[in-house]
């Protein structure tokens, strides 16, 4: 069988097209590419809704944090205790088996125990909180001058906020929440891991490497494809953030210009 | 467990939790949690030595291990730890026994990789087929350990190699100045010097390695998560003497505060350290300490 035949079969074999059956033995390198790439489709799917949703959610709760008001204040700060304090890993248990129950409750609701939703609402909140953090902190060292030159010019309430303040907070949180993003991607391999079924051994990246491993127990192959697939993921994150924050920054001269550090910061 | 428990089916409320929450099955519960204690506390200076050793290679004047510790810094950023957590027990299960079937069969014919299968001779197994459970399950443990070392150890490396560079130059200068050699003044004042800029990353690390320990799960370890998952599921009467319905849920509830509790905790603690850490340094909370006290 040619790589093509094998493409045109698992190519989208973890979205449910093509063979239904995986590979059972005669694994060739084009088998572990093919399929370990098909199941990197979860992956940016996930990393992408949760990223999106999650940027909505977090820049509420650095806001909401930041107030005086308690009311709007705590149940913040719980929520991003809650969701940075706590393993992700246990977070997916958590909410699949919550989601299980509802769904014992409510039949309507029987979508939230697939991946494609439960896992990726858990994903949306943990995101939301890390960032949220990360977002209140820009938040609170928006310099002085710039607020009270807002005042001055006669700026307030939202106008001030979405003309001012939020601007510089996005600036400033930049270079952090990239990094961010590139371990959500990261977390999105936890998925198949922690309770969420892979129907019809559909499933990410991950699930089809260790797959790989158990079958020929040879890590040595599909582990570092693995690795690098990631390492181009992570590549075109970098890519695409640090066009933004070129944009961010476009007003500024050079040497001022807020530079993306790669930050390790693992599994949360 | 206590002496009205005889009878499960007659007691309920507060009685029956108490007697429910004691069988032996959910002491191998807490014994589970205690091995999370016991993983964190063998982990930590086992992977702080590890990552001492990559900051020093890093640093190094011999090309090569300069590289090497490069490299190991490099290669656990773009990669999600969670592949590196599965390929680091196969793969240090396998080099184990491959060391030692080239020792103890040295005139072994055949092929250790045949196909999908990895066959070493009997005398080679690790543990020994004929070795008792707890062996298994030490040996088991001792590979996530070394795992989790490796894996932290390479962030461990990176937060001291930062370190490292954070001391100021002219106290290398000034050591030199005084005839120290190069190793002399790399442990009698780099060394020293280096823990308060290293402290705010390996608490960092510290929490993230706590929230790391569910994932001994994965290395096949019967952790916390899977008597969760055990003890939780629907027990039917004919089975046990306390039936219940689905309550994965509430067990993995306990768990994730349980989690909550233990980071709190260990930031409260460290926030403390630091504190004490940065009293009378050259630093911003050093200064702002002296600021609020005169």
């Amino acid at each position: 069988m040619s790589c093509w035949q094998t493409i045109q079969d698992y190519g989208l074999r973890s979205i449910g097209i093509g063979e239904r059956l995986l590979p059972k033995a005669d694994f060739t390198l084009c088998h572990q590419f093919t399929l370990i790439g098909s199941g990197m489709l979860w992956n940016i799917y996930f990393g992408v809704i949760a990223l999106i949703a999650g940027f909505f959610l977090a820049n509420m709760l650095a806001v909401a944090k930041n107030a005086q008001n308690p009311l709007f204040r705590k149940p913040a700060e719980w929520f991003i205790f809650i969701f940075r304090g706590s393993p992700l890993f246990i977070q997916f248990f958590f909410g699949y088996f919550l989601f299980l129950s509802l769904k014992q409750i409510a039949p309507g609701l029987s979508a939230l125990t697939s991946a494609w939703l439960g896992a990726l609402i858990v994903l949306f909140f943990n995101t939301a909180a890390y960032s949220g953090e990360i977002f209140y902190g820009a938040l609170r060292t928006v310099p002085k001058g710039e607020m009270e030159a807002a005042d001055a010019y006669g700026f307030s309430g939202w106008k001030k906020f979405r003309r001012i303040t939020w601007p510089t907070t996005l600036r400033l949180a930049w270079p952090a929440y990239t990094n961010e993003a590139i371990f959500l991607f990261h977390a999105t391999t936890l998925v198949f891991f922690s309770g969420f079924p892979a129907w019809r051994q559909k499933g990410d990246a991950l699930y089809y490497a260790s797959y790989f491993a158990e079958k020929t127990f040879n890590p040595f192959v599909p582990y570092p494809i693995l690795a690098g697939y990631f390492i181009l993921l992570t590549l075109i994150v970098l890519a695409i953030f640090g066009l933004i924050n070129r944009y961010l920054n476009r007003h500024l001269p050079q040497e001022q210009r807020r530079k993306i550090h790669l930050r390790p910061k693992l599994i949360r | 467990m206590f002496p009205y428990c005889t009878d499960p089916s007659t007691l309920d409320g507060l009685a029956w939790l108490s007697c429910y929450l004691t069988t032996s099955k959910h002491m191998m519960l807490f014994y589970s949690l205690g091995t999370v204690l016991l993983l964190l506390a063998v982990t930590a200076p086992t992977a702080l030595a590890f990552g001492f050793a990559g900051a020093s290679a890093a640093k190094s004047h011999i090309a090569p291990l300069r590289w090497l510790g490069k490299l190991y810094i490099a290669i656990v950023r773009g990669v999600p730890d969670i592949a590196f957590f599965l390929f680091f027990v196969i793969a240090l299960d396998q080099l184990f026994e491959w060391a030692r079937h080239q020792i103890k069969c040295p005139d072994w014919a055949d092929p250790i990789r045949q196909g999908n299968d990895f066959v070493v001779c009997a005398a080679a197994k690790l543990p020994l087929g004929t070795s008792p459970q707890w062996v298994h399950e030490v040996y088991g443990f001792t590979l996530a350990v070394l795992t989790f070392a490796i894996v932290f150890g390479a962030f461990a490396a990176n937060v001291l190699f930062g370190a490292m560079r954070a001391v100021p130059h002219a106290q290398m200068e000034t050591a030199y100045a005084y005839g120290m050699s190069k190793r002399q003044a790399f442990w009698r004042v780099l060394v020293p010097q280096m823990w308060v800029y290293a402290l705010p990353g390996l608490s960092n690390l510290w929490m993230v390695l706590i929230k790391a320990t569910p994932l001994l799960f994965l290395l096949g370890v019967e952790d916390i998560v899977y008597w969760a998952r055990e003890l939780g599921a629907s027990k039917t009467p004919r089975y046990t003497d306390y039936p219940h319905p689905d309550w994965r849920m509430w067990y993995f509830l306990g768990l994730l505060i349980f989690y909550l509790g233990f980071t709190r905790i260990s930031e409260l603690v460290l926030d403390r350290i630091m504190r004490r850490l940065s009293h009378g340094q050259a630093t911003a909370a050093g200064e702002a300490q002296r600021r609020a006290e005169a």
